[in-house]
């Protein structure tokens, strides 16, 4: 079965956020960016069910400005076979992602599609759900373990409460929370060998979305800080400040 | 305006977060409906009733609710939305399911997580892990939106007088269905919304050691956490996590116990009132966000909490 993998680009999550000084939102000039790492644990995801037999062909999908061609080839080093980039310089919103993904699911047919939870840039965890809805499929979200059987897939969901396990119709969405693998490195033949990997470039226009954002950022500003406090010597001084200085416990 | 509210339960009791969604509908004004879909969970109606504040309550009891599957409570609540200018409900694993879907159905863009109202169309909240605080402005004739239940004091849940009306609405996708679930049991209080949480890290070493801070805690009345590096190395199970994709906490009382501070940890706890950490390295950024720092072993520091505790309470 052919799986489809949606990848985004996004600020590495190792680098430290500035927002900018005219409050418009966060710094991105020089900064190193990264696949997003739900994006990750998608691809590494889409890659193991290959080894198992499961996935017959991986299709990897990008939305954004030239740049990201980075992180399909990273998706094809990693084991994806073919890649896709919806080319763009304009902001893509979680609603627009899902339509554009919408088109190249039809296009393309995948029986699942994994995409990560939440991408670690705009924090909103929408766009697979949005696809789920409007491609009419089920969803598996914040995925820990997936089964393909059949012509079902099980998914174990990290839920608030614990652990959730639904059975799925194919084709269907899954998102990836940490848990459900651990991503492997690229090796560098395989990243010589991605160079070659077919990848077809298109637009929002060829694909017949039109980008028409609804929400526009007013503005961006940096959180209250915290002040660091002080340091006590012992326990029985913490203890102490808790009760009669903070009055917590 | 009219706001339609999601409950926030587990089909016998609402749960506490459900105020806290209300207390924002409340900020953006007009009338408020809670809408109860489940399965069985008449008694969850019934106290829904009583939230301060509510005009109406609608309940969609249903087997098809019964696990709130996104599939079937999307397609429930775009079609009762439709008659609403705001959709809220608790940015909880149920609500980030099913609500994104409810947009897409209604094609208006989602709005996660906020922390403030600014107005009727406009919403506050945190970006890239809580290191940036955006203002967004929605030019939708519907708001679909999820609200972090810390941002918001709760409202009452008591002294309301809402109509409670049984709904006749059974939306079933067909696509999805329940399989089995392992739900962690603990008598300890809910840790999103307990007054005092203690997480402990990797520097736990494993989930035995996590019985110290069990102990600790049930001096304290206080519910247990963790931090990924935790979680991931199955000292405890993934319900237990805190930060920027576990849990969002915000009490009087946040104690680290062997948690280096990542960043993605901090988006979890930094709206904590105060926050302690115990950390046997000095340079551990934890110490940058905390208002009492002990730089100790924790196998010495944890055991002695309990003493010094005990005496102190
Ligand atoms: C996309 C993404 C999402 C993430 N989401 C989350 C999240 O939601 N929550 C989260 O917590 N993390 C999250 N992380 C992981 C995060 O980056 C850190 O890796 C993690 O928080 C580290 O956990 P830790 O502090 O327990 O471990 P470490 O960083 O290894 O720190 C252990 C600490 O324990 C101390 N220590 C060790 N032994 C002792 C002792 N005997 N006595 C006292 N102190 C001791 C050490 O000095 C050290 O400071 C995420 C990462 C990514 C990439």
């Amino acid at each position: 079965m052919k799986v489809l993998v949606a990848v985004k680009r996004v600020i590495d999550y190792n680098v430290k956020v500035r927002v900018k000084p005219d409050n418009t939102g966060v710094d991105l000039a020089n900064v190193k960016m990264a696949m997003n790492p739900f994006c990750e644990i998608a691809v590494e995801e889409a890659v193991r069910l290959k080894e198992k037999g499961v996935a017959t062909e991986i299709v990897v999908v990008s939305i954004g400005a030239k740049a990201c061609q980075e992180q399909i080839r990273t998706a094809l080093a990693l084991g994806a076979d073919r890649g896709i980039h919806i080319e763009t310089d304009e902001e893509v919103q979680s609603l627009e992602a899902a339509k554009l993904l919408k088109a190249v699911v039809e296009k393309e047919e995948p029986k699942l599609v994994i995409l990560g939870k939440q991408s670690i840039d705009t924090d909103n965890n929408q766009t697979g759900q949005m696809l789920a809805a409007l491609t009419g499929m089920g969803q598996g979200t914040f995925a820990s373990e997936v089964v393909v059987e059949g012509d079902k897939v099980n998914v174990t969901r990290e839920v608030d409460g614990g652990l959730t396990t639904v059975a799925l119709n194919l084709p269907a969405v899954v998102t990836t929370d940490l848990r459900l693998n651990e991503p492997r490195y690229a090796s560098l033949p395989n990243i010589m060998k991605a160079k070659k990997k077919p990848l077809d470039g298109m637009t929002p226009a060829d694909l017949g979305v039109e980008l028409a954002p609804r929400l526009s950022t007013l503005k961006v500003e940096a959180p209250a800080s915290r002040q660091a406090g002080v340091k006590v010597a012992d326990v029985a001084e913490l203890v102490d400040k808790l009760k009669n200085e903070a009055k917590v416990i | 305006m009219s706001i339609l509210v999601i409950a926030e339960h587990d089909n016998s009791s609402l749960k506490q977060a459900t105020l806290n969604v209300v207390a924002a509908a409340k900020a953006v004004g007009g009338d408020i409906d809670v809408l109860v879909a489940g399965e069985n969970c008449g008694a969850v109606g019934e106290a829904a009733g009583k939230i301060e504040g509510v005009s109406k309550v609608l309940v969609a009891d249903n087997a098809v609710y019964g696990h709130f599957l996104g599939e079937n409570l999307g397609l429930l609540v775009a079609d009762l939305g439709k008659g609403y200018s705001h959709i809220f409900a608790a940015a909880g694993t149920t609500g980030k399911d099913f609500m994104p879907r409810v947009a897409a159905l209604l094609d208006v863009a989602q709005i996660s997580d906020i922390v403030r109202v600014e107005s009727e169309d406009t919403f506050v909240r945190p970006i890239y892990a809580g290191n940036a605080i955006a203002t967004v402005k929605s030019s939708d004739s519907i708001k679909v939106v999820t609200v972090r239940p810390t941002g918001f004091d709760p409202v009452s849940g008591e002294g309301g007088s809402a109509a409670v009306e049984a709904l006749d609405n059974v939306q079933d996708a067909g696509v999805s269905s329940f399989v089995s679930e392992q739900v962690a049991e603990s008598d300890r209080p809910d840790l999103a919304s307990a007054g005092i949480v203690i997480s402990g890290g990797r520097g736990m070493q494993n989930g035995e050691n996590f019985k110290m801070l069990e102990q600790v805690a049930d001096l304290l009345g206080a519910a247990v956490g963790a931090s990924r590096a935790a979680v991931d190395a199955g000292f405890v199970p993934n319900d237990m996590q805190v930060g920027q994709t576990g849990k969002i906490v915000a009490p009087q009382l946040y104690v680290a116990v062997g948690i280096s501070g990542a960043i993605q940890h901090l988006a979890g706890m930094s709206d904590s009132k105060v926050i302690v950490a115990i950390n046997k390295d000095e340079e551990a950024p934890i110490f940058q966000v905390a208002d009492y720092g002990l730089v100790a072993d924790l196998f010495e520091a944890v055991p002695q909490l309990e003493e010094e505790l005990k005496k102190a309470l």
